[in-house]
């Protein structure tokens, strides 16, 4: 019986064919475990859309809202202001806003979908900080010509009142502008928008 | 005044618990076969509806999430508009706004949580289903109760009959029951005022709701089935290699 | 038919890819007995060609653990070990964790399926006479992962918070308090509150997801260091390495690798088929797995009208019913009848005496009136004994022969009825006490340990029949 030649051709088969099916077989197992690490539908629930009534923001002004347990700042920007993001595109790193950090919808002059309200995620592209609001045009010690905007405490990174990050600063890119819409004039939807993400 | 009558009624309530209770343990209820069909979105909807209607003003099914009923081939939109009435966002849980402490006070006991009630009703004598289907049908009226009703297959309920409205007014009444050779009475359920549905609307309303109380408690259950179907064949054609490769290598020794 | 089986075929990687394979591994190998671990306990690691269908389930048990820690580990991550906040955790997981359901259904699936795998393979041990010198150790530290892995159950039990788990945890606790004078502290300090509580649970916790899993993971190691340094025992209970070719190797063993490895594959694919059945079709199995009390919060205040342990445990939960202070008598007589046994058979006289005397000791702690010790206290002694005493069994055969196949119609009734009772005790144990159920248990219990002390008589008078020489396939 065992004198049978054994048929290396067949076994070598089998062993690859048994190989790459366990190994198939592996992956699939652990698809379950990776997606156990996603967000739950409770985190989902908690970062569900808000929704934002901009009636009670006076011109000039800024709220935070939270959004999937970030800051969402929305600025109602007045006419000075805008006119100091017109004259900024030499000081910005990437005035065209060409960087995807931003839906199609806002990638524009003034990364909004109306000039007058800037919504961004509050949080520095560097490291994660919450910069702060310095929206004055005045003499800062961190630049002497400040056309107003927001300063990150942390690592000195300078962004215009479009979220544009200025050149030679630590953080690379502007600050996100996250999907939202427009239910009315004063009311919008942040988290969510027309394509319905 | 209020105070000391609840304390008297839920004295009383734990007298007549002792007796019952140990009755409870050794004996046996029929129950009686749930006809759901958990594969049935239209009875799941209408079960959800009645869940929302009549059972989510005293009970919390707070494990469960109101989008999740899109499992059942409900929209956003309809959740939102048919189902939620706390106001909250439909990926918020199902909770009440009623204080458990105020609970405890006017029923005697909190109302439990209903999210996994269809799970642990089951036991030797049927499955949780069958358990609430035949409890909601097994309400009458008996005025010893604090409550006014009491129920067959839960002696001593302190839950009074959410939906007497719907069935009416069941009362307990002696049968004679003639078999081969043998007559014996039992006790037996019979309606004495008529609700505004008949008894065979009132059992489809409750075995829509039991259906959709089956699904809540494991939401997942059509789901595990159908990928439980892929792993089983995928491990089935796994077999027939490492089968044929354990034959070919033993070809050695045999 | 018993013929040397040739050269092992080795799986090679593909011709072009061995140069810089072989180059990994000898500079790998100049560090790390990596090639000399492959060849010890696998390769070169002969193993009796026998082998049949009882031979899956140590490779299996392996499986399962390696299942239940991959399954624990991902679990933890969501579960919250608090009184508040346990039970909401498991049906978070059920729930909103992306396939968590799945998670946690494998874990108590697992549990229940490492169980069958242990007990099939202690069984295969007991009817082979695996635990015969020279494989005592092997069969010690089979025994350690098993009561380790009782309390393993035990512990993550508690972790649902349900229930069952509350009022199973709270009525093995104060199985504690049974004991002589420490036992009411003892409980008081394993629980670390006067009731179960948040503090049980956080200690339960620790123990059953890191200190038992390092005590599990080195017991194991031994097991099978124990097991590679003697070799695997076989259906006929002969020893292979007896007869060895001019290489040395067994003539009737093959290489763990790869003729073990492709059939231990057939085994673990049919294995996966039953246990995702159980995972993807009937979790609950029926109440068994997961008991329907289980998915009602834990209430100290109210106890389930129906309370049995999870059924891994429940022959020696049946045991410990079946003591009561009736049954006190009639085990005091068993061991009177025991001494008189050793008495007349042992030759030597001193070994008659010295059971005379502690006989008379635990009948008059049994029975001794004022001296006695409640029966309450007996019945956590005896149900501790039943677990412990298949620690005695490399001592307790005294047949000349190993295998089951080869022994007499004593032993091979011994065992049947062992496992009947076994079964027998497992079944009332999972049912609420009756009087029948009561009588059934005792009479159960007595076979139980009559299995064990009657051994060594019932092993050596038993007709055997000659063990063979080489191994029959």
């Amino acid at each position: 019986m065992s004198e049978k030649d054994t048929d290396q051709g067949k076994r070598q088969f089998l062993v690859a064919a048994t190989t790459v099916a366990g190994g198939v077989a592996a992956g699939a197992a652990a698809v379950p475990f990776v997606a156990s690490m996603l967000p739950s539908e409770r985190a989902k629930a908690a970062g569900a859309p808000v929704e934002v009534d901009l009636s009670v923001l006076a011109p000039g002004e800024r709220i935070t809202v939270e959004w999937q347990g970030k800051p969402v700042w929305i600025v109602r920007r007045t006419k000075e202001m805008l006119d100091t993001i017109r004259g900024n595109d030499g000081n910005v790193a990437d005035p065209q806003s060409k960087k995807k950090m931003q839906p199609a919808y806002a990638t524009n002059e003034m990364r909004s979908i109306k000039d007058e309200y800037l919504v961004v995620v509050g949080i520095c592209t560097h490291l994660g900080c919450s910069p702060v609001s310095k929206f004055a045009k005045q003499a800062e010690a961190f630049d002497p010509n400040w056309q107003g905007g927001f300063y990150c405490p942390c690592h000195g990174s300078l962004f215009d009142l479009a979220g544009r990050v200025y050149k030679n600063r630590p953080a690379p890119d502007n600050l996100v502008v996250p999907p939202h819409k427009y239910l009315s004039d004063t009311r919008i939807v942040i988290g969510e928008d027309s394509k319905g993400a | 005044m209020i105070k000391k009558m609840n304390k008297i009624n839920s004295l009383i309530a734990a007298l007549l618990l002792v007796p019952t209770l140990a009755l409870a343990a050794g004996d046996h209820i029929k129950l009686d076969r749930a006809p759901i069909n958990e594969e049935d979105h239209a009875s799941l909807q209408r079960g959800a509806r009645h869940f929302a209607n009549y059972c989510l003003n005293c009970h919390s099914a707070a494990y469960m999430r109101y989008n999740r009923l899109q499992d059942i081939g409900l929209t956003e939109a309809q959740i939102r508009d048919n189902l939620v009435f706390t106001g909250v966002k439909v990926g918020e849980l199902m909770r009440i706004a009623m204080d458990a402490k105020d609970a405890k006070n006017w029923f005697g006991a909190t109302p439990p949580d209903l999210s996994v009630v269809a799970r642990s009703r089951a036991s030797a004598d049927g499955s949780g289903a069958d358990w609430l289907y035949t409890y909601l049908r097994g309400f009458y009226r008996d005025a010893e109760r604090p409550t006014g009703w009491n129920n067959t297959v839960y002696a001593n309920v302190g839950m009074p009959h959410a939906l007497w409205e719907l069935q009416g007014e069941q009362v307990l009444v002696e049968r004679k029951v003639q078999g081969p050779g043998y007559m014996k009475t039992e006790m037996a359920l019979k309606l004495d005022k008529p609700g505004q549905l008949t008894p065979a609307q009132y059992d489809e309303m409750v075995a829509d709701l039991v259906n959709y109380m089956v699904f809540m408690a494991e939401p997942v259950r059509g789901n595990r089935k159908t990928i439980g179907m892929f792993v089983l064949m995928a491990l089935g054609l796994l077999f027939v290699l490492v089968y044929a490769l354990k034959k070919e290598y033993w070809k050695d020794v045999h | 038919m018993a013929a040397t089986p040739k050269q092992p075929v080795q799986f090679t990687g593909a011709g072009p890819l061995n140069a810089p394979i072989s180059g990994v591994l000898t500079w790998v190998d100049q560090r790390f007995p990596l090639m000399s671990l492959w060849r010890d306990h696998l390769s070169q690691y002969y193993a009796p060609k026998n082998f049949n269908f009882w031979y899956f389930f140590g490779g299996l048990a392996m499986l399962v653990l390696v299942i239940q820690i991959v399954t624990g580990i991902f679990l933890v991550m969501h579960y919250k070990p608090s009184a508040a906040e346990a039970f909401a955790s498991v049906e978070y997981i059920m729930r909103d964790v992306p396939m968590g359901w799945f998670i946690r259904y494998m874990h108590s699936t697992g549990a229940s399926a490492f169980f069958i795998v242990v007990y099939l393979h202690m069984f295969r041990g007991l009817m082979y006479g695996s635990y015969r010198q020279p494989r005592e150790l092997i069969w010690i530290f089979g025994m350690l992962i098993y009561l380790c892995l009782m309390a393993e159950a035990f512990f993550g039990y508690l972790l649902p918070w349900g229930q069952m788990s509350f009022w199973g945890a709270q009525v093995i606790i104060n199985l504690f308090d049974a004991l002589p004078l420490i036992g009411p502290d003892l409980s008081t300090w394993i629980r670390g509150d006067f009731v179960i509580s948040d503090a049980t649970l956080n200690r339960f916790f620790a123990f059953h997801v890191i200190a038992l899993p390092l005590v599990l993971l080195g017991l194991v190691a031994a097991h099978i260091m124990a097991l590679h340094e003697v070799g695997s025992n076989n259906p006929d209970g002969v020893e292979i390495k007896k007869h060895k070719d001019e290489q040395g190797r067994p003539l009737d063993g093959i290489p763990f690798h790869p003729y073990y490895t492709v059939k231990d594959m057939v085994g673990v694919v049919v294995f996966l088929f039953l246990f995702f059945l159980v995972v993807f079709f009937a979790p609950e199995m029926g109440g068994y797995f997961l008991e329907f009390n289980n998915f009602i919060p834990a209430d100290p205040l109210k106890t389930p009208p129906h309370i049995a342990p999870v059924w891994y445990f429940t022959p020696y939960y049946s045991i410990l019913r079946a003591i009561t202070e009736d049954f006190m008598l009639v085990l005091a007589i068993g061991v009177a009848a025991y001494a008189v046994l050793i008495q007349m058979t042992v030759r030597d006289k001193r070994i008659g005496m010295a059971a005379m005397v502690i006989a008379l000791v635990v009948i008059v702690l049994m029975k001794g009136g004022p001296l006695a010790i409640e029966a309450k206290v007996w019945g956590v002694a005896m149900m501790g004994a039943a677990t412990l005493i298949f620690f005695l069994l490399p001592w307790l055969d005294r047949s000349p022969v190993k295998s089951i196949r080869y022994k007499g119609p004593l032993s091979k009734a011994a065992l049947t009825i062992f496992v009947i009772v076994f079964l027998v005790l497992g079944y009332y144990g999972t049912q609420t006490v009756t009087p029948a159920g009561t009588i059934i248990s005792q009479i159960g219990t007595l076979i139980y340990f009559a299995f064990f002390l009657l051994m060594p008589w019932y092993s050596a008078l038993d007709k055997t029949r000659p063990e063979p020489d080489r191994v029959t396939m």
